[in-house]
């Protein structure tokens, strides 16, 4: 009965040392997914995960600095992804974040705008046109709704408005399972 | 002046089919088979199928709402009626009435709505049910009645009811008086034991093909499959493969050693291999969904059948066989997949 | 087989008529609303004509409220689509948002006219001898005039000609295959006016640079094939040819016709171009005759109305923006259990919520169905994995699959199991013993596609343009530095100078020279 309960042991400590011997020995060197994560990410360069756009917020996930439930405008579609793409649990967006809500692109009061270029250069991805004196325009399609021009605006003429009130055309609904009493 | 309509997605005609027509057809189909049953063997099988329908109902209806599940489109789909049925045609007539109580129970608790309900199941409840009467009730699920045309004591109505709520055989002798071995067990322990084949069947067990009484009811089931096949309901693939590789695979056995291997129609007719082409392996849920697939899945069945039956401990492997392709579907699928159009 | 075998082999396409996977067999109905001709009925009070009764974008409106228009002139532009005309002469009343019976349901800009009853042409530009035309001025007037393929895809016609003019097309096939049931409006033309059919199939012909044309027509259409086969013998033309196909919805679908004709298929995500051939309506073939040989654009089409919901099925020649409900008085109303309405055919078409829509390019049947024709809404049940779905289906895909992964949102299995291939016919939600609305799932799927691919590329061009201005951001920042630099450089250069300059003076002072010769010391020598 001891000689049993020894030798199981002394094999169990064997074969031990030996998977966590090939675990350093073998190990593979896993592909840089920054280029994977950053496709999956919405690249409105907001800031709102807390680094200084998309491409930093990738590199942090890859090397596990940062978790995946930080970006508010990827919201719960790109949680779940990301969680695909790593293997990791998908959980709810983090709340010190910021709230998943839908697209909107800002717009500016012309009347009250008085030409001081700072939400120019504010905007991550160069959506302002305009130069100093002369009227500031938003170019809606190019606007990402980071909403990182509204703080440095002196006379706060910018609006946050909705981007589509329309479903296009060639949206359907999805389909209402109808069950008696479901 | 202008006219409003209720609107509703397209198609725009009255579906030809549903659920519970695809169930009524299967269970139509099983009906020749169950005569047939009860013709050789006694009210038995009858006794048995009411049995596990109630239970199965019963069953279903609990899972249902422990599930909070809607009852009507589910109830009415006769699906849990048919894993009933294909079950009670499994188990000996005389098996007592608490065995389809378990059964039911895992087919319809475990196998079916632990899993996600219909269309979810991984396993073939039915098969599932039947393994585990089986393996925890050796001693019931192997009480076999022989055709009462060799019975010495024939069963009426009264003294199978008897036996089956009471678990006593009322006559004198007890089980050993009506209970025989059935062809394949006859078959398997005089192998065993040495004896060959072409002796063992001048029992007078044996029919022409399989066993008395067992070949008529296999005929009788295979016409029922071939009415589904004519209504498809079922596709050719699954019948054809399974009993296809169940003659592919008998013929060189025999051809070598006539002696000790029984030939190709007898495996065929003998046991459930019949019933499980036409009924048991083409269930949907549980199967393949391409054609190759159901090609591969039915010849695994066959082949894995005929191995349990020459070497494994049972003499028949049918539900086993079902059980370990149905673990093999996915992956089967997975490497199926047919040819787009245009690709 | 490599695409230039392919391509030989579809030349002989029609020697015999092959089967394509799936499909169904159904009920006709189409004896209805065959009875009698073809009708054009009154004019009505107002007519709705939508800017956008095509494939593309809306048209812009060249007619503003108060303008008297003539019967064929233009009142809408669209480059590259297809024009849009008015349909009578009238005054426009209104320009504004109203149903315009597009698969969406939405509402679209549409021109009001009420017509004065004149019915004045406006001056129409036509060809006098189409045979000595370019291929190129017959596209651009089938442009002008508004042609879109008049089978229900309303793809602008001149588009579809000029890609298969430009891929070196070898055969027209003309698709007279009428496979929904219900539907009669292209048997009719095709009884009423072959010779229609005919000139235009010559037409486009030319238009495209083939040799051969193909006019397949559905083999329960007997009465058809004589008139057309008469017709082809009369014009005295060469190559074009009469060919029955089998009658299994949906033999009309474009994909399925030329794998019944050739035997092939469409290369997936390709089109039959691919092949060499081009398929086009027999109606939209007609419609080029005419607006090619009489200048006419297109402001009518041959419409059935039909159902039991309707006391008196027939068809009509409707004009474009005729409201629904006008066309179903012409057929005696609508009878006591009608239920629903239905633009199109029943296993493709969409209901519609009111009769007051329109008549559009696409309607090629208004269906008016009872109680008894359709079903209650059967509750959903799950997926039973029976694969009836995937036997039936003429595209060769899996619908259990793809209602699977789009139910579950997995879009990356939705694209590579070819839900873009998937044609919308029907079949599979049909056979479905579950009753799940497989059709539906999928319209809904491809939009959530496109979205997705919208979205990405919005995505790309913001990354894009953020790394852009990260660049210049940096690239200023240097050069900033680098003159700050270069300038501390040449302060210290000149520091550095000025240096030099104090050391040597104070180094000569040291040395006993005097001051530097100033202004007032004169030279030892004077002279």
């Amino acid at each position: 009965m001891l000689i049993s309960v020894l030798v199981i042991s002394v094999l169990g400590v064997a074969f031990g040392f030996g998977l966590g011997w090939a675990a350093l020995r073998f190990r593979v060197e896993s592909d840089p997914v920054v280029e994977r994560i950053d496709d999956l990410l919405p690249q409105t360069q907001c800031g709102q995960c807390g680094f200084p756009g998309c491409r930093p917020y990738a590199e942090a996930i890859s090397r596990e600095e940062a978790d995946i439930n930080q970006c508010p405008p990827g919201g719960d579609a790109g949680i779940r992804a990301l969680a695909d793409l790593l293997g990791r649990e998908p959980k709810p967006l983090n709340p010190e974040n910021g709230e998943e809500k839908s697209k909107t692109v800002v717009l500016i009061d012309e009347s009250r705008c008085i030409g001081c270029t700072l939400c120019i250069q504010a905007c991550p991805v160069d959506a302002i046109v305009g130069a100093a004196k002369l009227m500031h325009t938003v170019i809606a399609s190019e606007c990402t709704g980071c909403d990182l021009c509204l703080p440095p605006c002196p006379v706060d003429c910018i609006d946050i408005v909705a981007a589509e009130t329309r479903p296009p055309r060639w949206q359907r609904p999805r389909p209402q399972i109808i069950l008696d009493g479901a | 002046m202008t006219r409003s309509f209720g609107t509703s997605g397209a198609p725009h005609m009255p579906p030809p089919t549903s659920v519970a027509k695809v169930m009524l057809q299967v269970l139509l189909a099983l009906v020749p088979g169950v005569l047939a049953h009860a013709w050789f063997f006694g009210p038995g099988i009858l006794v048995q199928i009411i049995l596990s329908t109630i239970f199965a109902l019963l069953f279903e209806f609990l899972m249902l709402r422990v599930r909070g599940r809607p009852l009507k489109p589910f109830i009415n789909d006769y699906s849990a009626v048919v894993t009933a049925v294909l079950f009670a045609l499994c188990i000996p007539p005389l098996a007592p009435w608490w065995i389809s109580c378990i059964a039911m129970l895992f087919a319809i608790g475990f196998a079916k709505h632990l899993y996600g309900g219909l269309g979810q199941n991984v396993f073939n409840p039915a098969m599932v049910a039947y393994v585990v009467v089986l393996i925890s009730f050796p001693q019931a699920m192997t009480n076999w009645l022989p055709p009462t045309a060799l019975a010495e004591y024939s069963m009426g109505l009264n003294d199978t009811l008897a036996t089956i709520f009471t678990g006593q055989v009322p006559v004198v002798g007890g089980w050993d008086a009506v209970t025989q071995a059935t062809p394949l067990d006859t078959l398997k322990s005089g192998v065993e034991a040495g004896r060959m084949v072409p002796e063992i069947r001048n029992s007078p067990l044996f029919g022409d093909f399989g066993g008395k009484g067992w070949e008529w009811i296999a005929n009788w089931f295979a016409l029922g499959g071939l009415f589904l096949l004519y209504r498809r309901v079922i596709s050719w693939q699954v019948p054809v493969a399974v009993i296809g590789s169940v003659l592919l695979l008998s013929l060189p056995f025999w051809l070598a050693d006539p002696d000790s291997n029984p030939f190709p129609l007898q495996h065929v007719f003998s046991g459930a291999i019949v019933l499980g082409a036409f009924f048991i392996a083409t269930d949907p849920v549980s199967g393949c969904v391409s054609s190759r697939g159901r090609l591969i899945f039915g010849a695994g069945v066959g082949i894995l059948t005929l191995v349990i039956r020459r070497w494994g401990g049972y003499p028949d492997g049918v539900a086993f066989a079902v059980l370990l392709m149905n673990m093999a579907a996915p992956l089967i699928d997975r490497y199926t997949r047919p040819r787009m159009y245009g690709e | 087989m490599s695409m230039s075998q392919q391509v030989e082999l579809a030349k002989q396409a029609g020697e015999r008529t092959h089967h394509f996977h799936g499909g169904l067999r159904l009920r006709h109905h189409k004896k209805i609303s065959c009875g009698d001709p073809v009708r054009q009925p009154p004019l009505p009070e107002l007519l709705a004509v939508p800017l956008l009764q095509h494939v593309g974008d809306i048209a812009e409106p060249l007619v503003s409220v108060g303008d008297a228009v003539l019967k064929g002139q233009q009142i809408g532009q669209c480059q590259p689509c297809a024009a849009v005309h008015s349909p009578v002469s009238g005054i426009v009343v209104a320009i504004q948002e109203r149903p315009m019976s597009h698969p969406s349901g939405q509402p679209g800009p549409c021109v009001l006219i009420k017509p004065d009853g004149t019915e004045q042409w406006a001056e129409l530009d036509r060809f006098n001898d189409w045979l000595d035309a370019s291929p190129d001025s017959l596209m651009a007037h089938m442009q002008r005039c508004g042609l879109a393929g008049l089978g229900g895809a309303v793809f602008p016609t001149h588009a579809k000609v000029r890609d298969g003019h430009n891929r070196r097309t070898h055969t027209l096939i003309l698709n007279g295959v009428e496979c929904e049931p219900y539907i009669s409006c292209d048997e009719m033309l095709m009884r009423e006016q072959p010779d229609k059919i005919i000139l235009g199939a010559r037409i486009l012909r030319r238009a495209l640079g083939a040799e051969r044309v193909i006019i397949a027509i559905e083999d329960q259409m007997g009465a058809v094939q004589k008139a057309l086969t008469s017709c082809a013998e009369f014009a005295n033309s060469e190559n074009i040819s009469v060919i029955e196909v089998p009658t299994i919805y949906p033999e009309g679908g474009e994909r399925q016709l030329v794998q019944s004709l050739t035997g092939l298929e469409v290369p997936l995500g390709g089109r039959p171009s691919d092949l060499g051939m081009v398929c086009q309506n027999v109606a939209t073939a007609a419609a080029v005759a005419e607006a090619v040989t009489k200048g006419k654009p297109l402001i009518d089409r041959y419409v059935t109305v039909t159902g039991n919901g309707v006391s008196h099925p027939r068809n009509f020649r409707a004009l474009f923006g005729t409201p629904v409900s006008h066309l179903v008085e012409q057929c005696g109303g609508y009878t006591d259990d009608v239920a629903r309405l239905v633009i199109g055919g029943p296993m493709m078409g969409y209901p519609l919520s009111s009769d007051d829509a329109p008549v559009v390019k696409a309607s090629n049947c208004i269906l008016a169905l009872t109680h008894k024709d359709i079903a209650d809404p059967q509750p959903e049940m799950p997926c039973i994995r029976c694969g009836e779905c995937a036997r039936v289906c003429p595209a060769m895909l899996l619908p259990q699959q793809l209602q699977l992964f789009i139910r579950n949102e997995l879009w990356d299995p939705v694209q590579t199991h070819g839900l873009s291939a998937c044609i919308e016919c029907g079949c599979c939600d049909y056979v479905c013993p579950s009753h799940i609305p497989l059709v539906e799932w999928f319209r809904f799927g491809k939009g959530e596609l496109r979205k997705r691919t919208l979205e990405s590329e919005a995505a790309e061009l913001a990354r894009k343009r953020f790394e852009n201005r990260e660049a210049r951001l940096s690239r200023l920042k240097q050069e900033r530095a680098e003159k700050m630099a270069r300038r501390k450089q040449l302060l210290k250069d000149k520091a550095m100078q000025q240096d030099r300059i104090r050391a040597s003076i104070e180094r000569a002072e040291k040395k006993g020279r005097t001051k530097l010769p100033t202004q007032n010391s004169g030279a030892p020598d004077d002279t």
